[in-house]
């Protein structure tokens, strides 16, 4: 309990004090983390949308790949890319390793299937809806996706920002894969995890309640905009 | 209109259409020509929506086979591009009237002004022309029907299929629908459409096919489908039997 209210109080003071290092943890944090959602999205929800609308063998399977990625381990990440951007591995002389780039690679790795996976569902739904009038006009479902995409924004932002919960919430791919070095690839996971282990509980519980401030105000403001467009476009 | 290949007639062989050996549509032979609307009677479940479809290429028949037999069915773009339909609920984009219209003609090539501008003077021609900026989805039914409209229209196809434009709209908005229709047929489109509505029919047909379970009972100039109809299947529906 102590530790709690003496938590909070730290995270007043360094809120209000602007703490510089903590201005440049929660910087580099949504660098990372929103730089990965715009990736992660430019893949996701084109790929998402080519597999709601193509039928092929294996499709299904392909599907079942794309869900069970949703839940893929952020350790098990890290160590893969850690391993890609290693000296010798494949793209290890990009230099990316315990660098915010090799950072942003991991997390869109966690990120991509989660977006594709939810817009996938998302374009098949407004694609029941839309084939017959869309081929009539003349689009076939391939010329059909930009359309899909833009006509189901404001649906397929719930699944860019469930990308972006996951990627400003994980620790385990960027702390094995930035290494948590002080200054340059610190964020505020790893800054919490840090703390915790070196037992300054309270530090690292207001480092948290920042980050969860940040969190969901930034799904605030999105969900209040989204939901504002959406009513005007009566969708 | 002028200077253009023909993508009429269209010609129905022996066109069926099951589902599962469940026979749906069987035996139809038809042939669209331009000329006065044609319309599709025949009650709930009787296929009509099924054979506009066919019409259409929205589904392939089973059996038998749709063939256009214009110049213009050449190149599978004219095949598509020459015709349109418009839905019983229209589906509207999720974006402004304007860019409802907008949007198939940019799908054929029109750049941005003359898209805007043919979008706008159709629009004028169906009383959206205020409503422009609107997001389409907010419209009432009778206006999103008509924007429905107006988006094929903007397109001049040689044939426009209408699936009960109006079933889902009050008297007042079946109106303005109906005379939209009335000018697109005049402005040199083909329109086929269904109806189970008999007003509507007297009001706009040219001719008149009866379907009955998934045949055609008849096919007959309207003035006289509706004086002396030519099948017992027909005479009961115009008389308000129950003919399934």
């Amino acid at each position: 309990m102590n530790t709690i209210s003496e938590a909070f109080l730290l995270s007043l003071q360094m809120m209000v004090r602007l703490d510089p290092e903590l201005l440049r943890i929660i910087g580099l944090s949504l660098r990372v983390s929103l730089t990965a959602v715009v990736l992660g999205s430019l893949i996701g929800l084109p790929f998402g949308a080519l597999l709601a609308l193509t039928r092929f063998p294996g499709r299904n399977a392909c599907i079942v790949v794309l869900n069970a990625c949703m839940g893929l381990p952020p350790v098990v990440v890290g160590l893969i890319v850690y391993l890609i951007l290693s000296r010798s591995g494949p793209l290890g002389t990009f230099g990316w390793l315990f660098t915010p780039a090799g950072m942003v690679m991991a997390q869109v790795v966690l990120i991509t299937p989660i977006v594709a996976a939810l817009s996938r569902q998302t374009v098949a739904d407004l694609w029941i809806e839309y084939e017959e009038q869309l081929r009539s006009l003349g689009l076939t479902p391939i010329k059909a996706i930009a359309t899909l995409l833009w006509d189901g924004r404001f649906s397929l932002s719930t699944a860019v920002f469930a990308g972006f919960g996951r990627a400003i919430a994980e620790v385990g791919a960027i702390i094995i894969v930035g290494g948590n070095i002080n200054g340059f690839t610190r964020t505020m996971t790893t800054a919490i995890s840090l703390e915790t282990s070196r037992g300054d509980l309270a530090l690292a519980m207001a480092l948290g309640i920042v980050l969860l401030a940040i969190a969901i105000s930034i799904n605030a403001a999105a969900t209040t905009l989204g939901n504002t467009a959406r009513r005007r476009q009566g969708a | 209109m002028h200077g253009r290949l023909s993508l009429l007639p269209l010609q129905l062989n022996d066109v069926g259409y099951s589902v599962n050996r469940q026979r749906l549509i069987g035996g139809v032979n038809l042939r669209f020509e331009m000329g006065p609307p044609t319309l599709i009677l025949g009650p709930n479940g009787a296929g009509k929506s099924l054979l506009l479809r066919l019409c259409h290429g929205l589904i392939e028949p089973t059996a038998g086979d749709v063939q256009w037999q214009g110049p213009a069915a050449q190149t599978p773009q004219n095949l598509r591009f020459e015709q349109a339909m418009v839905f019983q609920k229209p589906v509207l984009l999720r974006r402004s009237v304007l860019a409802n219209v907008e949007f198939p003609l940019k799908l054929r090539g029109l750049d941005a002004a003359s898209r805007r501008a043919k979008a706008l003077a159709v629009l004028e021609r169906v009383g959206l022309a205020a409503l422009a900026e609107r997001p389409a989805r907010v419209l009432s039914g009778g206006e999103q029907q008509r924007l429905a409209l107006a988006r094929a229209w903007a397109l001049e196809p040689q044939i426009l299929f209408l699936d009960e434009p109006s079933a889902a709209l009050d008297p007042g908005a079946t109106r303005q629908v109906e005379g939209i229709i009335g000018n697109i047929a005049a402005s040199g489109t083909k329109i086929v459409m269904t109806t189970h509505d008999l007003g509507q029919a007297r009001r706009l047909a040219g001719d008149i096919i009866f379907l009955h379970r998934g045949s055609v009972a008849e096919r007959t100039p309207a003035t006289e489908f509706f004086n002396q109809p030519q099948s017992d299947a027909a005479r009961a529906f115009l008389q308000g039997d129950l003919t399934w």
